[in-house]
């Protein structure tokens, strides 16, 4: 690790050895200083320790669940049945709710956190778009729990009575919007996550938008476009920033654990109707894993704990690396 | 004053539709984050206007009694405090120097890996982490714990508390190494010493901020330290938190426990809040 020094009589050669200061950073000491060594040592473990941990995760899920995979091989994926009882698991209804309030959430999300971003970096004059990005940040400060809590006893209701109701009068011929009316939904789920990761969205768009030149806007003005005309230069300059904004936005809703918990209505079937309850691999851990007895059960509830692993991280090393692409090189840097 | 042809005369028409469009998409864009804002405040006032009533100061301090008798959060509250000042003496060392290496060696391959690593561990959905510490600690032991739970919210907290520090330390002046590195000390003394102390106020932020987005977890409680009807100060056995108390009251059946799960909100945003804006004043002071 360490380099050879070059062979130099003091006190010249510590002048020497320090004149080369961006030196420091190529080799575990430069200097050939004890210290140094130790502390840069100390640092490089703790930085390894983050990699292992992130192994230690894969390995730990990846052998509590042979048992389950064993048993039930690819199907699992496939298999719509979950009954405990009978020891037969499948993950199919799970990750329907999961895929289809993640759909719901990002198609109203991505519009609204679009508008926000562009409002707050295009268009508001500094002394509106400096509070508000504030107020906005602070949606994504508010816990999953407390998003559940008022979704249960102010969103569900009101969607049971001003949305849902209209909803199946104009389109009720749709399958989508058939059946019973509780207010306690896969929609309702979906529409808690859309406000959940409208901040996350927004966010990482702003520090896009906030990274393409600003001769871009220039250029544009200067050519005669009106400022909505300027606005789509910049969006399409940001481009793949953006899609890396939704895609970190779908990582996060596929996630989401609490309030999807309390607002999904916990009920592993595949229906067509958006107000029919429905279950997601996050919230069937949360509700199950305490209770779990029985090897088997265990096992297939870890194995979709590594479902979820994989695809959040697949996910979210996509959306970072299309975020990087665009925000490289300028002050700028991606959120969570 | 000399304007060319086309901007004075004809594509009139034209021009006024591409300002009308215009003039609508920045209103709709408005209301975009209009609406946003107002469902903050919705969701704020609703808390407030619910949690206030059932505040006081028996219901601070008492622990859960069953229905009809009243009780309170207060094991929820001290719970809480264990859980963050675990995680914290866990996380933040950790992660701080993490931090400390991707800012100060942080060039090469291994230090992206990290870099990304970090990134990508912060995306990872938090009852993942659940699940994993109940595989690595939970399991082993055969017994829930409030150690599990600090470990559970420190694995969260970690990643954060890196990347913060890095873009921290980044911000030093380079001037103020090279100052020190030129009188000679080594670069242990000049990234302790002078580097840490100039970044301090920005990774101390970053750690608030940390505390703050763990303090409002849930999920990698519910099978790790699991929940407990008392004061408990042992770290070996479950303990109670403020936001597995929310998410049991808030799920039950009875009117009384709603009540307590809205005040008990009210306790947990008023420091989450409080945190948050604390961060923005002082960041905004020192910028």
């Amino acid at each position: 690790m360490s380099n050879p020094q070059p062979a130099l009589p003091t006190p010249a050669s510590a002048y020497g050895a320090r004149a080369r200061v961006w030196d420091w950073r190529r080799a575990l000491s430069p200097t050939g200083d004890l210290g140094d060594a130790v502390f840069r040592g100390a640092l490089f473990l703790c930085a390894l320790l983050l990699l292992l941990i992130v192994a230690a995760m894969i390995a730990a899920m990846a052998s509590m669940s042979t048992l389950s995979m064993r048993e039930f091989g690819w199907g699992f994926l496939t298999s719509s049945q979950w009954n405990p009882l009978a020891n037969k698991f499948g993950a199919w209804p799970f990750i329907y709710g999961t895929v289809m309030s993640s759909i719901i959430a990002l198609l109203i999300s991505v519009p609204l956190s679009l508008g926000v971003a562009v409002f707050l970096v295009e268009q508001a004059p500094a002394r509106v778009a400096r509070p508000l990005t504030f107020l906005v940040e602070l949606l994504a400060a508010i816990p999953s729990v407390v998003y559940g809590l008022w979704g249960i006893f102010v969103l569900a209701p009101f969607l049971r009575v001003h949305v849902m109701p209209p909803l199946q009068n104009w389109f009720g011929f749709l399958p989508l919007f058939q059946g019973s009316i509780t207010g306690i939904s896969l929609l309702t789920g979906g529409v808690i996550l859309a406000i959940m990761i409208t901040p996350i969205i927004s966010a990482v768009v702003r520090d896009v938008l906030a990274a393409v030149p600003v001769s871009q806007r220039e250029a544009a003005l200067a050519l005669g476009a009106t400022r909505w005309e300027t606005t789509r230069v910049v969006l399409a300059n940001g481009g793949p920033g953006i899609a890396g904004a939704i895609i970190l936005g779908l990582g996060r809703a596929v996630g989401e654990t609490m309030a999807v918990t309390m607002l999904i209505g916990n009920r592993p079937e595949v229906s067509a109707s958006l107000f029919a309850p429905s279950y997601t691999i996050a919230s069937v851990l949360a509700n199950e894993f305490r209770e779990a007895t029985g090897d088997l059960y265990v096992s297939a509830l870890v194995q979709l704990g590594l479902i979820l692993f994989f695809v959040t991280f697949v996910i979210n090393g996509a959306a970072r690396l299309l975020v990087w692409s665009v925000t490289r090189g300028t002050s700028g840097t991606a959120r969570a | 004053m000399f304007k060319p042809e086309s901007m004075t005369t004809g594509n009139n028409k034209a021009d006024s539709a591409r300002r009308t469009v215009s003039v609508m998409m920045t209103t709709l864009t408005a209301a975009c984050a209009l609406f946003a804002v107002v469902i903050l405040l919705l969701i704020l006032g609703y808390i407030a206007a619910r949690g206030i009533g059932s505040l006081n100061l028996q219901f601070l301090t008492d622990i859960p009694r069953p229905v009809g008798e009243g009780g309170g959060i207060g094991n929820a509250i001290v719970g809480s405090l264990v859980l963050l000042v675990l995680s914290s003496v866990i996380g933040m060392p950790l992660g701080i120097a993490t931090g400390i290496y991707l800012a100060e060696f942080g060039v090469g391959r291994f230090a992206g890996v990290v870099r990304f690593m970090a990134d990508t561990l912060t995306g990872i959905p938090s009852i993942v982490v659940g699940v994993f510490v109940y595989t690595i600690i939970v399991l082993p032991f055969r017994q829930f714990s409030a150690f599990a739970g600090g470990v559970a919210l420190a694995l969260i907290m970690i990643p954060i508390v890196a990347r913060t520090t890095e873009e921290m330390i980044r911000l030093v002046p380079a001037s103020l190494r090279e100052g020190a590195l030129a009188l000679g000390a080594p670069q242990w003394r000049v990234t302790l010493g002078v580097v840490l102390p100039a970044a301090m106020s920005g990774i101390a932020t970053g750690a608030m901020l940390a505390v703050a987005r763990v303090s409002g977890e849930t999920a990698p409680l519910l099978f790790t330290a699991l929940n407990y009807n008392d004061f408990n100060y042992y770290l070996d056995q479950p303990i109670a938190s403020l936001t597995v108390q929310i998410y049991n009251y808030s799920i039950s059946p009875y009117d009384e426990w709603h009540a307590q799960a809205w005040a008990a909100t009210l306790v947990l945003m008023t420091l989450i809040l409080v945190i948050n804006i604390a961060v923005r004043f002082f960041t905004r002071k020192r910028v």
